[in-house]
């Protein structure tokens, strides 16, 4: 046992030291902060950012003269030149746009005219405002009162109820959507990474002929375990690290944030821009309901069955790694045995996004949660919606049986293959060293 | 010391020992010879207990071979290396642990053998900034420095270069003097010659040949003498007691190579010569390990 403890000591710290690990670990959450920051920072200043473009409007219809509203970035200007002339002139008169609008008798269509090729948030922006108020128009014509049409156009919203013994709560099926997401992808993710690390760390062993002398010390099965579990805790402090890392970073930039937002509703509402003070709210309260939906979630629940199925399935899967590393000189000879058990896993990955976290209690879905190569990352996508206790109790039972039976089998084939060199192993050799006696 | 009786082990293609037995005595050099693919390997992966034999038994100092004598036994294998991308000092420290040192032994051990092999500046150097015979002193430092009862060194001198072959040489014949029991496999078979007090041949499985050097080379005499002698040619009539195999003549020193006849002795060849010549050199031809090795495993493969 205590060489186990040696093996372990000993696969964690050569990988926790290494210069990758420690920038992947401050870079993700660095990455992740920033993309969150980014998004955050133009939704707020989206506006202010990019050059504002000056439009020209020749207007012979006289249906939209002076109805366009200028925006920051878009600048309407209208003047009734002739467009011909207007159109070699428009750019040396310093327009980005010329927007010509023939007579409505006219056949002829709206152009937008520019000497670059308009973005289409651009084009899109310009049809909208004309489109918007052409409706009005029509409207008005037929003799609707366009408040009425408003109030009769609200779009209805579902809150969508759970019943539960304790009574009724909130079904957060968005925040379900997003947490079974998140989790069943960081899965997916992690057992290939960390599966791969292990099947790497027993190939270079292999290779540089090391192993024979560590096994002539402790037998193959707990070099094996070893690693395993070494790797599995890299794994484990990656994540707890990431964790502590987000929530300082988040908490620090996230009153930062805060400050600068209740400010600029300050300054804009000061602004009596009564439209814009809307567009910054919006943004506000749905960050309330999502911090409410978030406290909705039994928290140490659900990291509790990351946890357990992250590290199950981890050891699941990196065993049978380790037996296809043991069988191989080399990485790309390790494929052949690698695709055929990480193909379940991509197959679950697939249907997770589309298939479990639509139908996560069609039998298919409990099917896959049960069985334990697809279980970790089904459950973890069904966890959210809730799952009976007894089918999360089956599915780990069954999870760890099926953890037992691989490493059990990885083993018999890791002690025989690690001591095979230069040789290219068929699916028929690893059933012979399968069979062998110790 | 170890007692290896009637060991088998089958592989799913071949049998790589059939009825394998030997006896190898505390403190003596222990050569373990054959042919590639005679079943060397297999028999010590058996004795470090990296596999299991089908049937027969090994005891060690009388015990039942167990796991707990992992401990008092080194073992250097024919393929063999280090992690590349560790500091050769930690990588030492770690394989002695494994064998059950505390760490703080350990560190005084390896800074003991680092010294005495001059390899102590090289601590903190990672396994790939090194020379190759300097890797292979830190494998037999990692072999060694558990000071183990038994020593199991498989073509312990590949890949050396002459200079730190001998070194390591006489770092085992050291460690022997001090008690330790070596089995070596190899083969260099002029080695053997140096080293070994015993030897086991193994060909295709089986064990063909063992005992102490002297008596296999005893077992192996043909009666053939080399004889020099100064002055005229003797032509052997048919009355002299040995019959001639090879005649030269350099520097009007002939040299016979000739075989005794049955029942006489090397006194009836000396006087059959003396009165008619000055003889200058007369030894006996005896067979070396090389010769015995090929011989032996030429014979059964007929």
């Amino acid at each position: 046992m205590n060489k186990i403890l040696l093996i372990i000591q000993r696969e964690y710290l050569s990988r926790v030291k290494k210069k990758s690990f420690i920038v992947l670990t401050i870079l993700v959450p660095m990455l992740f902060m920033g993309m969150f920051a980014m998004i955050g920072y133009l939704a707020v200043k989206g506006d202010d950012l990019g050059d504002v473009k000056k439009v020209q409007v020749i207007d012979e219809s006289g249906e939209f003269t002076n109805k366009l509203v200028s925006s920051k970035s878009v600048v309407y200007v209208f003047n009734n030149e002739n467009f011909d002339t207007a159109r070699k002139k428009f750019i040396e008169n310093g327009y980005t746009f010329l927007l010509h609008i023939p007579p409505a008798s006219s056949p002829a269509p709206i152009e937008l005219l520019s000497d670059k090729k308009p973005s289409a948030t651009t084009i899109e922006t310009v049809e909208t405002a004309l489109s918007n108020i052409a409706e009005a128009r029509r409207l008005k014509a037929a003799g609707i009162d366009t408040a009425v049409l408003a109030q009769a156009q609200k779009r209805i919203e579902i809150k969508a109820k759970q019943i539960t013994d304790t009574g009724e709560k909130d079904a957060q099926t968005y925040t379900a959507y997003a947490i079974g997401f998140l989790s069943a992808f960081l899965i997916y993710i992690c057992l290939f990474i960390y599966g791969t690390q292990v099947m790497r760390g027993v190939i270079e062993e292999k290779v540089s002929r090391i192993v024979e002398v560590v096994i002539s010390s402790v037998r193959p099965f707990q070099l094996m375990m070893g690693k395993i579990i070494g790797v599995g805790l890299v794994g484990l402090t990656q994540f707890a690290l990431w964790i502590i890392i987000s929530v300082t970073l988040s908490t620090v930039g996230g009153s930062l944030m805060a400050n600068k937002m209740s400010h600029r509703v300050e300054q804009v509402t000061s602004a009596s821009n009564v439209k814009a003070v809307k567009k910054v709210q919006t943004p506000e309260s749905s960050m309330s309901i999502i911090k409410e939906s978030i406290e909705n979630i039994p928290i140490t629940y659900t990291v509790s069955c990351f946890l357990f199925y992250f590290l199950f399935g981890y050891m699941l899967y990196s065993a049978v790694f380790a037996a296809a590393g043991s069988a191989a000189d080399n990485e790309t000879e390790t494929q052949q045995f690698t695709i055929p058990v990480t193909l379940p896993l991509i197959f679950t990955f697939a249907l997770a996004q589309s298939f479990i976290i639509n139908n996560p209690d069609s039998s298919l879905s409990v099917w896959l949660s049960m069985i334990p190569f697809t279980s970790p990352i089904a459950m973890m996508i069904r966890i959210p919606f809730g799952v009976p206790a007894w089918q999360l109790g089956l599915s780990m039972l069954l999870l760890i049986l099926g953890f037992m039976f691989t490493t059990w089998m990885a083993g018999r084939i890791y002690r025989v293959g690690i001591l095979m060199y230069g040789k290219k192993a068929s699916y028929k050799e690893l059933v012979k060293w399968f069979m062998y006696k110790e | 010391m170890i007692s290896i009786r009637n060991i088998v082990k089958q592989y799913a293609g071949h049998r790589a020992l059939s009825d394998v037995s030997m006896e190898v005595e505390k403190g003596t050099v222990f050569g373990l010879l054959g042919p590639n693919g005679a079943g060397k390997t297999s028999l010590i992966r058996i004795i470090n207990q990296i596999t299991a034999p089908d049937s027969g038994e090994i005891l060690f100092n009388g015990e039942h071979l167990a796991r707990h004598h992992v401990e008092r036994i080194g073992y250097m294998p024919e393929e063999r290396g280090l992690y590349k991308k560790m500091e050769i000092g930690e990588q030492v420290l770690y394989l002695a642990r494994l064998k059950g040192l505390s760490r703080a032994e350990a560190i005084k051990r390896t800074k003991y053998w680092f010294e005495k092999l001059e390899i102590q500046g090289w601590w903190h150097k990672k396994i790939e900034e090194l020379s190759k015979g300097m890797q292979q002193k830190a494998q037999f430092v990692a072999t060694v420095l558990h000071e183990p009862e038994l020593l199991i060194l498989d073509e312990p001198f590949s890949g050396f270069d002459p200079v730190n072959a001998d070194i390591i040489k006489n770092e085992i014949l050291e460690l022997n003097r001090k008690g330790a029991t070596i089995i070596f496999s190899t083969h260099r078979m002029e080695s053997v010659e140096e080293l070994c007090d015993s030897i086991a041949l193994l060909n295709l499985s089986h064990k063909i040949l063992d005992g102490k050097v002297k008596e296999v080379k005893n077992s192996f005499r043909t009666g053939t003498y080399m004889l020099d002698y100064e002055g005229n040619k003797i032509n052997a009539a048919s009355g002299a007691p040995f019959t001639v195999l090879e005649e030269h003549i350099h520097d009007a020193i002939y040299r016979l190579k000739l075989r005794m006849n049955p029942g006489t002795r090397p006194n009836d060849v000396l006087q059959y010569i003396m009165p008619h010549a000055t003889i200058t050199h007369f030894e006996e031809v005896i067979p070396n390990m090389h010769e015995i090795f090929v011989t032996t495993v030429n014979n059964q493969a007929r």
